[in-house]
């Protein structure tokens, strides 16, 4: 291929950069802002345990400089040679999910972990990294006309519908509807008309009450404890209640680091893992929950600026999809903890304490860095 | 290119709109957060305010005092009780006002639950009414919602199964006073109860045990909605007592209507088996407060009977000092078995007239025969040839006017004087003192249990000390084995000759106990009998022909009565003191017979399991002779 200087917005290079090149072109802005999350994190894990680095914040420390380590480590990889595994992961991931439903020990009612080489993992976390690495190759290759017609979009449908059906077989509905929508939104990137997404809308519209019938029951009683929590006040809408008190106990500027009653009396059970963002907003107030929202988008609008000027179709794809996970992950557990959905056991990114969210959103953030380091690189979609 | 840099602009296009999807669901988190934590701040602030997992201690379950054999002597009885935790509802006084409406309560008892509210912690409980009866009950139960923060629970009273009679040596507890309930809040805990007396104030740490907690959890309306946590605590251990609760009934029994106190002593061990001390009282009306009526008889009482007249009634040993004094004087070296002195029935001092008792002469004595008639004229002389300081020496050595290290709270050590003392004291020590001092008279003062440690140790010749707890926990304690106690510095010879004087006294015709001599077969008790005054006779009272049987119940002497048996192998010591009752041979030794026997037949020294069988049929009446 002859390369026209007129019509090439950016000089593409066929081979890639040299380490030192690599670590020149990493995004420093979105790795402080990383850090600054984790910081906020650390910081509301020490106020958890009542002002003391065990039992959550030093332990969460350690995961998070082995998986900081882990994220540059990617972030040198070719973005062509992780395009290459992009199937292969997602096989692995379909994978640990039929192993998690064989052998996988349950937790709080539901089969989510394995242990693989020591430490807890939960597949569904990974799998929606692979679902967004393979969909990404799918339509890396696939031109917009192509796109548009509807027998090209049976396999990638499928793609998505394997890993959502396995992971409501769990059961677990909040990864599942997760997985769902990021599926959907790598494929509005990729180009799918508008009005398709309005026929599924449609269809899962016809379709909820009947799929409602088929919950299991400790998950309507979370719809329905949504809807009012004062039907269950020992139960699921007790954490609602609680969450919701902490929050608004806040007030403007909170009520001081490590002075937050509804923290240090204990009323919200594990509020170190979904429900840490109380701890902040009690403590710190609305000026401190504002602040981590911004630094929570921050990340988002940094992934999002990666994905738009990225040059070849994969490191865009796979760049709106790890955005969008972590959107979701923000969108969710924050919801909850506000009582605006269903409760349902999706941490705060970064923030909550526990290996497996954090390992998944890093092994992303790694991609996503590599997206960026490699974002001219020369990835025709005949290159795959 | 011109492809690609289309689908590029559009995927841009639909990026952005993403983008700005996300960005406006995070605006609407924003606001909604907004919403909760500054447009809803007082209302979410009030509620937080409200919301607690309230914690209360629960009192422990005291430990339970038995006597050797496991007789229960201080137990817990159960019985309702309101309790309230004012943490739990926003308006007490609403709840409080509605609680006196349903369950009457005075106006004494409502200032004092006003005054525990206003100082407790969060986490203690208020009493509101302890012993519940069913009425008050239901209504508690039917108006609940009514009474938000009252909770009604089990809780424990002290009895005391066998009364009055344990009184003294089991003690009673009562509510902690404001003191002791500032230095351990712990105490304000309903039903907890501290000590007074006796093995309860001196075990007190041991039968406490530790306290529980429940944690009740409440919501936003101050309503407890589960109990989160519940943990007992560790109940207190039970104590085991040395006391035989057989004899110590006897002891209460013999002892009738006078003022005294009698201790039965294993006497290689110094376990207690009895200790009795009259007039007594119900030590169960401490536990839910004295009745104002009771506490003023008992304080107009001249018999006291709040005092442990064992422990610490001080009495003037009289005459059963002079075996104190008699090894004294053997160890100084200035009497032998073989002195001979002379007793006239009376010693001139200058011109003081030492009389001996009732003038009798009893011409020339040696030691033995001095003890079992008691002749107070060889004492005056043999006080003369030994010196006060002496005498102290060896009235310490056998447990006399020294702290004994009793496990029992106010233990008076009494007083044998020395010089020192006197000089201290700014007394003027005249030979007249030493003389009386040869007789148990003057300055000194003892407790009967301390007279019983020291007839323990002149049987064994082995300085045991008393003690009251055997077991705590089941642990043995320290002292129940005779290895656990030394040997007296005191030559074997100068003991054996006390000891034939004591034989002496109870079982030869001219000594002065010959009638509480034992009626079992092979068994021997050697004892001391004393009569001490009280008040000194005037002159002007002798020519009115006063004497002891017709002066007031004051002024008549003590009785006292120390005794040990059996003499070959001795086990059981006794000291037996009567306050105002004239003689000690006639008042104080009979009952001393009868505990010995008891303690014999029965012979509950150094076990733990009564005997299957007792070893002989019971004490015939005494008076009796041998067979």
């Amino acid at each position: 291929m002859i390369l026209d200087p007129l019509t090439q917005p950016r000089p593409l290079r066929a081979r890639s950069f040299g380490v030192v090149q690599k670590i020149l072109r990493i995004n420093w802005l979105f790795v402080i802002c990383v850090c600054l999350l984790f910081a906020v994190g650390y910081s509301a894990l020490y106020s958890a345990a009542g002002g003391s680095v065990t039992p959550y914040a030093n332990s969460q420390l350690i995961r998070f400089l082995a998986l900081l380590v882990a994220m540059f480590v990617i972030a040198m990889v070719d973005i062509r040679v992780i395009a290459k595994t992009s199937w292969f992961a997602y096989a692995v991931g379909i994978l640990l999910l039929l192993v998690v439903m064989k052998f996988g020990h349950t937790g709080l009612g539901a089969k989510r972990w394995i242990t693989l080489g020591g430490a807890e993992i939960q597949p569904s976390e990974l799998m929606k990294l692979f679902l967004v690495l393979a969909l990404a190759a799918y339509f890396h290759r696939a031109s917009y006309e192509r796109i548009g017609q509807w027998p090209f979009l049976i396999l990638p449908a499928l793609v998505v519908l394997v890993p959502v059906g396995l992971i409501l077989k769990e059961p677990n509905l909040g990864t599942a509807v997760i997985t769902g929508l990021i599926g959907a939104t790598v494929m509005l990137g990729a180009g799918v008309r508008w009005w398709k997404f309005a026929l599924v809308l449609a269809i899962i519209a016809i379709a909820a009450p009947v799929l409602y019938h088929h919950l299991h029951d400790y998950q309507r009683a979370r719809i329905v404890t949504f809807l009012n929590p004062g039907s269950d006040p020992l139960g699921a809408g007790y954490n609602i209640i609680q969450s919701k008190i902490a929050l608004g106990s806040g007030g403007w500027t909170g009520q001081g680091y490590l002075h937050g009653t509804q923290n240090q009396l204990n009323f919200l059970p594990e509020k170190q893992t979904d429900f840490v963002f109380t701890i902040i907003a009690e403590e710190f107030g609305f000026l401190g929950s504002i602040a981590v929202l911004g630094l929570l988008f921050s990340i988002i609008a940094i992934a999002l600026y990666t994905a738009m000027s990225c040059s070849h179709a994969y490191g865009r794809f796979v760049a709106l999809g790890i955005a969008t996970n972590f959107f979701l992950y923000c969108f969710v557990n924050l919801s909850m903890v506000m009582g605006l959905i269903p409760v349902g056991g999706v941490p705060l990114p970064l923030i909550s304490y526990g290996g497996s969210a954090l390992t998944a959103v890093m092994l992303g953030f790694g991609v996503l860095m590599s997206v960026h380091v490699h974002r001219d690189v020369e990835f025709l979609p005949k290159d795959f | 290119m011109r492809r690609d840099t289309k689908e590029r602009a559009g995927f841009t296009r639909r990026a952005l709109l993403v983008g700005t999807t996300q960005l406006t669901v995070f605006g609407a988190i924003a606001a909604r957060l907004y919403d909760l934590q500054v447009s809803q701040h007082g209302k979410y602030a009030t509620l937080a305010q409200q919301n607690s997992i309230s914690e209360r201690l629960v009192a422990p379950e005291r430990g339970i005092i038995t006597d050797r054999f496991g007789t229960t002597l201080a137990g817990n009885q159960q019985h309702w009780r309101a309790l309230f935790m004012q943490v739990l509802t926003p308006d007490p006084q609403t709840v409080l006002e509605n609680f006196y409406r349903l369950v009457p309560l005075s106006d004494d008892e409502k200032a004092r639950i006003a005054e525990d509210l206003a100082h407790r912690p969060g986490y203690i409980p208020v009493l509101l009414k302890d012993y519940l009866v069913w009425p008050d009950m239901a209504a508690i139960e039917v108006n609940t919602p009514d009474l938000p923060g009252v909770i009604v629970e089990v809780g424990a009273s002290r009895i005391y199964p066998l009364g009055s009679g344990l009184a003294h040596a089991v003690g009673y507890v009562a509510r902690p006073n404001q003191r002791e309930a500032k230095n351990n809040p712990i105490l304000t805990l309903p039903g907890m109860r501290v000590g007074r007396t006796g093995a309860e104030a001196a075990q007190d740490g041991a039968l406490r045990g530790t306290p529980g907690f429940v944690q009740d959890e409440t919501n936003v309306h101050g309503e407890i909605v589960r109990q989160v946590a519940r943990d007992g605590g560790t109940p207190g251990s039970t104590v085991t007592l040395t006391l035989d609760v057989g004899l110590q009934a006897l002891a209460v029994q013999r002892l009738g209507d006078n003022a005294g106190a009698a201790v039965v002593l294993d006497a290689m061990t110094g376990e207690i088996l009895a200790m009795a001390s009259n007039p007594s009282f119900d030590p169960s009306l401490f536990d839910k407060g004295v009745p104002a009526a009771t506490w003023a008889q008992w304080m107009a009482d001249p018999k006291d009977p709040l005092q442990n007249k064992a422990t610490s009634g001080l009495f003037a040993p009289g005459s059963t000092f002079k075996p104190t004094v008699a090894l004294a004087a053997m160890k100084s070296g200035a009497l032998t078995a073989e002195t001979v002195l002379t007793c006239p029935g009376y010693l001139k001092l200058g011109d003081h007239v030492f009389w001996c008792d009732n003038h009798t002469a009893h011409g020339s004595i040696t030691l033995t025969t001095a003890l079992a008639v008691s002749c107070d004229v060889f004492f005056y002389q043999v006080a003369l040839m030994v010196g006060i300081d002496k005498m102290a020496d060896m009235a310490h050595q056998l447990g006399l006017g020294i702290d004994l290290g009793a496990d029992l709270p106010n233990v008076a050590a009494g007083l044998v004087p020395t010089l020192a003392w006197a000089r201290g004291r700014g007394i003027h020590w005249v030979k007249g003192s030493t003389v009386v001092q040869g007789i148990g008279q003057g300055y000194t003062q003892l407790t009967p249990l301390a007279l019983a440690t020291m007839i323990a140790r002149v049987a064994t010749g082995v300085a045991v000390g008393p003690h009251i707890a055997r077991r705590i926990g089941g642990q043995l304690q320290n002292g129940s084995d005779p290895n656990d106690w030394p040997a007296l510095d005191i030559d074997d010879r100068h003991l054996a000759v006390v000891r034939q004087g004591l034989f002496d006294v109870v079982n030869t015709p001219e000594g002065t106990a010959y009638a509480a001599r034992l009626t079992l077969p092979n068994v021997q008790m050697a004892g001391k009998t004393g009569t001490a005054q009280v008040h000194n006779n005037t002159a002007a009272e002798k020519q009115r022909g006063f004497n002891d049987l017709t002066m007031a119940w004051e002024d008549r002497p003590n009785a006292l009565f120390v005794a040990y048996a059996p003499y070959n192998n001795p086990r059981y010591a006794v000291a037996v003191v009567i306050e105002h009752g004239n003689y000690g041979a006639q008042t104080a030794a009979p009952i001393a017979h009868d505990l010995i026997t008891y303690a014999i037949t029965h012979d509950p020294a150094g076990r733990d399991t009564p005997l299957a069988v007792p070893a002989t049929p019971p004490a015939a009446p005494s008076g009796q002779t041998p067979s």
